[in-house]
């Protein structure tokens, strides 16, 4: 099962290298991780995605509880929570290209935020499904580079992630 | 007023009332040394090499419960210290080490005797800090204690460079310190303490299972308690020999790939088994698979919730302190109506006591070679099982773990979960630190014994009167039973066909060497090496041992607990 795990931790050097190593010591897979000051600059907050058993998610969480610069974990799986994730995408925009991209971009609600002769660069906000989708209907040889944050997420409601 | 980060190391180490540091001396931690040599709060043990260092500091540490502190240098004075590390942490052990670095300046420019010590210990310590700022010194230092004796204990790695240790800064050691991220758990949930022991006064086949968690919460006194209120079955793992006395009768020796045949039979059968402090090693229950054949109820209490359900689903966990969970548990069933199964116990008892009479420790008392089940037999009897015992990693260390029955805690002292060759002398050191007038064995084989066999000069300059049983059997004893069992006796590199005279050896160092070849001498030479004569003399016993002698019973790696080889 797919997780998306948030944890508040302290902005200190060598927190970010804790929570990698752990999970490539205990062979926890990341399919994506994100990390970035919160609005109190003493606090550091990462979105990992990760996938496992129930076992292993329950031992991922416990694991970093364990971890001295770790704060709070919650698994936004558990509840209703909201996922996000941007992209930049430079594709091919000449000749019929150039029409293409734009109609593609339009469809996906993806704005245009560099224009160059021969290219485009596309900003695309969404949950992982919908990045997926777009980069599936472009066509292949029209991509020149993708560039994704992985995923962030929020809870619902009053679902709150704060000391 | 100001003083430099040298100093407020030093005054912090006092504050804490550390009695003894292990360390060695090199360029980036010139400025601390310097002021040790300014004091006499604390004594300073320069050992021979940073590995025995830390060994003493947690051999120190597992003796007394007390943080044990070793300092040493950085580069290769961190590398050197990391095998030790990563024994206490397995074992979970408290430590704080202090390691220097390089100037802040010159962190990653590949500095002389730079390496990242942060990055190399962390996953093998319970917390590290690279201290950056003076200012920080002493609360960082203040947090390593804390951390390190707090919840699951394990080792701290302070690491400081060198100009933090010159730069100035008021020195004001907190008496506390609190930290959101870490709030470790003592007291177990009530309600589910209330379910264990409805469960537990509801067992036909009970069974206790104890481990390392019992000796570090200093719960020894409260299992008794327990285990005589209940009148179940008690086995220990390696790590928790000692927690209770193994001489009574409700105690069926070690459990585990080397445990008794009764403790592995009444564990595989028993219908409720409460695990305390002790986390399911592999080397405890064996082949996963074949433990969960027979339908059992597992209750366990660990003050780690990570150490709940890792290995083995869990009927009732309790996450809180040994101690306290303990004595929750002993009030709850004193005021409980209900009393244990009488009659059930009884027939679990006869079957438990027909396993025991199998006597599975059980060795050739005739033989013309010394066996050392024998020497450890004797040497339980003649220090009247008050000794320290550290030992080494192999054979001995089984034998050891069997045939001393540890009746107090805090007096077996070995490196179980990392399994370090190496460890047992540097561990007796540190031992013998909290008693000078104690008597501390080191039990050894001629493999491990030459891995820190420097620090009998370490012994020698603090005159530590180690009584060092060194059972030589000619092999890596250990790896040669393997190899014989499972690698059709393909002797392979198991063999030392180069051996130290290690009389000469001791006397070089200044000791007393023995060495011992038929059985009518072990106990006269035993006697005489733990004689009132040689109370401050350390004396090396080599033992000549029956080379083809084999550690009984022993499950074989992925073979259920039940599926013993037996003598
Ligand atoms: C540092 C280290 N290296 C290798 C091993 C693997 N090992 C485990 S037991 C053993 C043999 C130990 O031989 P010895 O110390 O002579 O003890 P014996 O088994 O003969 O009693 C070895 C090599 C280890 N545990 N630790």
């Amino acid at each position: 099962m797919r997780h998306i795990i948030s944890i508040l931790m302290e902005n200190e050097s060598g927190a970010l290298s804790r929570v990698a190593g752990l999970f490539s010591a205990r062979g926890y897979n990341i399919e994506s991780l994100n990390v970035a000051p919160t609005e109190d600059e003493t606090l550091s907050r990462m979105t990992i995605v990760t996938r496992g058993s129930e076992e292993v998610i329950e031992q991922i969480i416990k694991q970093l509880n364990k971890l001295v610069d770790v704060v709070k974990v919650v698994d936004l799986s558990e509840g209703r929570h909201i996922e996000r994730e941007m992209m930049l995408v430079k594709v091919k925009a000449e000749g019929s290209w150039r029409e293409e991209m734009k109609r593609m971009a339009d469809i996906f609600r993806g704005r245009i935020i560099d224009v160059s002769d021969s290219t485009y660069t596309i900003e695309l906000t969404g949950n992982v499904s919908k990045l997926d989708a777009f980069l599936e209907a472009l066509d292949k040889t029209a991509i020149l580079e993708t560039v994704r944050t992985g995923a962030s997420g929020i809870g619902r409601d009053d679902r709150i992630l704060r000391v | 007023m100001e003083i430099t980060g040298a100093e407020i190391v030093v005054r912090c180490l006092q504050e804490e009332g550390v009695e003894v540091v292990f360390g060695y001396p090199g360029g980036a931690v010139l400025n601390i040394y310097d002021e040790i040599y300014k004091q006499d709060k604390f004594q300073h043990v320069l050992v021979r090499h940073e590995q025995g260092a830390v060994h003493a500091a947690d051999g120190y540490a597992r003796a007394s419960g007390r943080v044990g502190v070793a300092l040493v240098t950085s580069g290769p004075g961190a590398t050197n210290a990391v095998t030790g590390i990563a024994t206490a942490y397995m074992d979970s052990i408290p430590m704080v080490v202090i390691t220097g670095q390089v100037p802040t300046a010159a962190i990653g420019l590949d500095a002389f005797q730079e390496v990242d010590t942060v990055g190399i210990t962390r996953p093998c310590v319970k917390h590290n800090f690279l201290v950056s700022d003076v200012k920080d010194l002493a609360t960082t230092i203040k947090k390593a204690f804390y951390i390190a004796a707090s919840g699951r204990p394990g080792p701290v790695v302070v690491d400081i460079p060198k100009d933090v240790t010159i730069n100035k800064a008021d020195f004001d050691y907190p008496a506390q310190v609190s930290m959101r991220s870490y709030n470790p758990v003592t007291k177990g949930h009530t309600g589910q303490i209330k379910r264990a022991v409805q469960m537990i006064l509801g067992a036909k086949r009970p069974m206790i299972y104890t481990g390392g968690g019992v000796i570090l919460s200093n719960a020894a006194e409260a299992l008794t308690g327990l285990v005589k209120l209940l009148g179940f079955p008690c086995t220990s793992t390696l790590m928790g020999l000692g927690g209770y006395p193994a001489n009574d009768s409700q105690f069926l020796g070690m459990l585990g790939m080397h445990g008794t045949f009764e403790a592995n039979m009444a564990v595989q059968h028993s219908d409720v088994l409460i695990a305390i402090g002790a986390r399911f090693d592999d080397r405890v229950i064996g082949n996963p698979e074949h433990f969960f054949q027979e339908d059992r109820k597992i209750i366990h209490i660990d003050i780690d919730p990570a150490s709940i359900a890792k290995r083995v689903k869990v009927d009732v966990p309790i996450v809180g302190n040994v101690h306290d969970v303990l004595e929750e548990m002993v009030k709850l069933i004193q005021a409980s109506h209900e009393k244990p199964d009488a009659n059930a116990l009884k027939t679990w008892w006869t079957q438990i006591e027909l396993w025991r009479s199998r006597d599975c420790l059980k060795y050739d008392r005739d033989a013309e070679f010394i066996k050392p089940q024998f020497v450890l037999e004797k040497l339980y009897e003649i220090t009247d099982g008050n000794a320290y015992v550290s030992s080494d990693v192999g054979q001995h260390q089984m034998w050891a773990a069997q045939f001393y029955k540890f009746d107090k805690p805090r007096r077996w002292i070995n490196s179980g979960g990392l399994g370090t060759m190496g460890f047992g002398l540097p561990a007796a050191m540190g031992a013998q630190f909290i008693d000078r007038d104690a008597t501390v064995a080191c039990v050894t084989g001629e493999g491990s014994i030459q891995m820190n066999i420097q620090e009998l000069a370490t012994c020698k300059q603090y005159n530590l009167p180690l009584k060092i049983i060194l059972l030589n059997n000619g092999y890596l004893g250990m790896v040669r039973q393997w190899q014989e069992f499972f690698y059709g006796n393909r002797y392979s590199e198991s063999t030392m066909e180069f051996l130290p005279d290690f009389v000469k050896l001791a006397e070089s160092y200044g000791h007393v060497g023995m060495r011992i070849d038929k059985p009518g001498d072990v106990e006269a030479a035993l006697k005489q090496a733990f004689s009132p004569e040689m109370k401050d003399r350390l004396v090396f016993m080599d033992f000549r041992t029956d080379p083809t002698e084999n550690v009984y019973p022993m499950v074989p790696s992925g073979k259920g607990l039940s599926e013993m080889l037996l003598v």
